[in-house]
């Protein structure tokens, strides 16, 4: 039963081909949108739990304690949370603009308007 | 004691400047300050680049942080040209900006796009400044980010659906590197590059070090948009405005090769990822594949912009192509080429700029007769397209020149037919502006288009004329482009 | 939303803790958990219950456009303040040892200064970002 003891990987990829296959396969674009974070939170819970000490506890330190989880992973996703924020942010205004001059957040009906997309 | 500071200000510069913008809100002075900081950086860049030459390897500690554990910032041949390069198209597009801008994007958003200018040269700087790994991801975004902003500013409508594809294709891009970070630090415990490529032989034959490997080449070929990846590229380049898409063109891709170039040789090193993992026989076939399809996409394009978006696709199947050989004269073929092809395509995409600026369009419809109504203008696109070719005396001779040499060392001489082979295909597209342009006659109604502004010429023929200065004069981009593919090579082995 | 009292009355209720919770993520940030990215976004939410609740033409009165660009500015053009600022005393860029006599203190200085630029930045970034989505297609 190895393969069951790192099911957490099994969750990270699970969550990224669910938040892919949205990005794919969804003609609307808010619905990439939303798959686009579901791919990027699976990896954030990829860094989260890879700093995961048996054992240990919240990186604050305190003479009670001996073991911590190792605190920089956690401290690069922050960074990656606020990029992800941004590109969401941005990525939602392109869609009301998209939508001011379209009238449609369709990806095939935008196709069909602009032949370019 | 300034110079010791010089990587972080690299960066911190730009960086810093891109809020003072935002604060004074105006469009006059947030275009002399980005005038001002992008020549700074261009100034440390020629600092950085003469320093490293003559003392070797340059590295900062931020926060004073020791490097495994801080961030480190290390120049060193390959990174100082790279920082040049950027700096350097920073500068002359600048100079070209003012009234292309005001043609093109709307009062109140001026400020606000000089502001996001800087904070996409900080980002590409940033990348090519650092020595760590995730810090690279930060600035990668960072330039992405802002490039997304500055492609939507465009007029077209279809600016806004290019800007979300990209972001779309961008941010894919992204999190696979970060993936592939995060792999790496799982396997060795460290983000720093130099530690990396020290810790990396240890576990090298694990499976988790090639996912790291997978994810990484995957992503950064997202970024680059090496043939099968470049679908976001055509659109954003050919609808954002004319300073953004000269900026973009000479700039983000190169910047993505260079992350292409120290992943591989630097944090892998050379032996493990092309022995082991067989990068060349995957690599090799894309970049020739990327270099005909787009050329011959290229030439059934009707919108200027987006053929010589096709072509920037070939040009960068020609750089992975000497980047895949993994020889001295490959890769010095790869960077030579790196630079080279920042010139032509910044000086095009600049003499388009001034079309657009006249014309309002890049179709080729349009083009009827202005060679002759626009001379100038239309002998830089001449001179930029020979360079193109790859006709002597242009910086676009050399870089051929040094791949068909890498191609014949490796005994692969049909590699070097295919290169001659490409090289004609260019010529067809770029024949086709000179005919429209200057054998057919102008339409006899429209009102008389005449020059572009002198203020728009002279950056454009700045960059025209260095292709040509360095296609002739080829001791300094040869002679650096050398050294670093020796340090790439010598460095990982 | 002029009649829903319960909400109006809550949020009153409600608004003046998230504020103050955020300063104290913020401030405590050196100590326990928090610091500026937290403390700013609990900031911003404050600002955007308030919009939500009455009206963002309202909480524009309060926090003014201009005023919340600035403050973007000026978080970001803090937080480099200090790596210059160090640099000038001698020590690398964002070094904060060099920024007082006695190194920990320095740094305790700097981190401060750091997060408090964090802070107002990422609050303003907040505020903004609502008011621009929120004020589309009215005006």
């Amino acid at each position: 039963m190895a393969w069951l003891g790192l099911y957490n990987y099994w969750v990270v990829i699970f969550l990224m081909m669910a938040g892919f296959y949205a990005v794919i396969t969804r003609g609307n674009l808010v619905k990439k949108i939303v798959g686009l974070n579901l791919f990027q939170t699976s990896v954030f819970i990829l860094y989260i739990s890879m700093s995961k000490v048996q054992g240990g506890t919240a990186p604050i330190v305190d003479n009670e304690f001996a073991i911590y989880s190792n605190p920089l992973p956690h401290v690069l996703i922050l960074t990656a949370i606020v990029v992800g924020v941004a590109t969401t942010a941005l990525g939602l205004a392109l869609v009301v603009r998209i939508r001011e001059s379209y009238g449609t957040v369709e990806e095939d009906e935008i196709h069909h308007l602009d032949k370019s997309f | 004691m300034i110079s010791q500071h010089l990587p972080a200000l690299q960066v911190v510069i730009p960086l810093l400047t891109a809020p003072v913008c935002l604060l004074f809100n105006n469009a006059r002075v947030a275009w002399i300050l980005s005038l001002v900081a992008s020549s700074v950086a261009l100034v440390i860049a020629a600092l950085l680049l003469q320093q490293v030459l003559t003392v070797g390897i340059l590295t900062y500690e931020i926060g004073g942080w020791a490097a495994p554990w801080g961030i480190e910032y290390r120049i060193d041949p390959v990174n100082a040209f790279v920082l040049l390069i950027v700096a350097a198209i920073g500068t002359v597009v600048m100079s070209f900006a003012p009234r292309s801008v005001a043609s093109e994007i709307p009062e109140q958003q001026i400020a606000l796009f000089y502001a996001a200018y800087l904070l996409c040269l900080a980002g590409l700087l940033g990348i090519a400044a650092t020595g760590d790994a995730f810090n690279l991801f930060v600035f990668l975004e960072i330039s992405s980010l802002s490039s997304y902003v500055l492609i939507s500013l465009g007029r077209d409508r279809r600016a806004l659906t290019a800007a979300f594809q990209y972001l779309i294709m961008g941010t894919i891009g992204a999190t696979f590197i970060l993936i592939g970070v995060g792999l790496l630090y799982m396997m060795t415990g460290t983000l720093n590059m130099a530690d990396l490529a020290k810790r990396l032989p240890l576990v090298a034959d694990t499976r988790t070090v090639a996912a790291a490997l997978a994810f990484l080449t995957v992503g950064i070929s997202l970024k680059l948009a090496l043939f099968p990846l470049h679908l976001w590229l055509p659109n954003a380049y050919a609808f954002a405005p004319s300073v953004v898409t000269a900026f973009i063109a000479a700039t983000g891709t190169k910047v993505a090769v260079y992350m292409l170039l120290r992943f591989l040789f630097t944090v892998f090193g050379a032996t493990l990822s092309f022995e082991a993992v067989l990068l060349p026989t995957i690599l090799l076939p894309l970049s020739l594949v990327a270099v005909f399809s787009a050329s011959i996409v290229a030439i059934f394009q009707d919108n200027i912009k987006r053929m010589l978006a096709y072509s920037s696709v070939a040009q960068i199947g020609y750089m992975i192509l000497g980047l895949s050989f993994v020889s001295v004269t490959g890769l010095t073929a790869c960077i030579l080429h790196l630079f080279n092809h920042a010139l032509m395509k910044g000086g095009l995409f600049l003499a388009l700029g001034c079309v657009v600026y006249q014309l309002g369009s890049a179709d080729i419809s349009k083009f009827a007769g202005l060679g002759r109504r626009m001379p100038w203008t239309f002998a830089a696109i001449v001179v930029g397209g020979l360079s193109l070719i790859g006709v002597p005396l242009t910086v676009g001779f050399i870089s051929k020149w040094y791949l068909v040499l890498a191609a014949l060392e490796s005994g692969q001489w049909w590699v070097a037919v295919l290169v001659l082979i490409g090289s004609l295909l260019a010529v067809v597209y770029m024949w086709r502006i000179v005919e429209v342009a200057f054998f057919q006659p102008a339409p006899r109604q429209g009102s008389q288009r005449r020059e572009a502004p002198l203020s728009l010429l002279l950056p454009t023929w700045v960059l025209i004329g260095a292709n040509i200065f360095f296609g002739i004069n080829t001791d300094l981009t040869v002679g650096v482009a050398q050294r670093a593919a020796v340090w790439l090579l010598g460095g990982a082995s | 939303m002029r009649h829903h009292l319960i909400l109006r009355i809550v949020a009153k209720l409600l608004i003046p803790p998230i504020l103050l919770f955020a300063l104290y993520v913020q401030f405590h940030g050196d100590f326990g958990p928090g610091g500026g990215f937290q403390a700013g976004v609990i900031f911003g939410a404050g600002f955007i219950l308030y919009a939500l609740i009455f009206g963002v033409e309202t909480a524009k009165k309060v926090a003014q456009p201009e005023i919340v660009r600035v403050m973007v500015a000026v978080g970001v053009l803090l937080y480099g303040a200090v790596g210059l600022v160090s640099l000038l005393l001698g020590g690398s860029y964002l070094d904060y040892s060099v920024l007082a006599h006695d190194p920990v203190r320095g740094q305790h200085l700097g981190i401060f200064i750091i997060e408090l630029g964090v802070g107002i930045t990422v609050a303003a970034v907040m505020i903004t970002i609502f008011f621009t989505f929120a004020s589309r297609g009215r005006s």
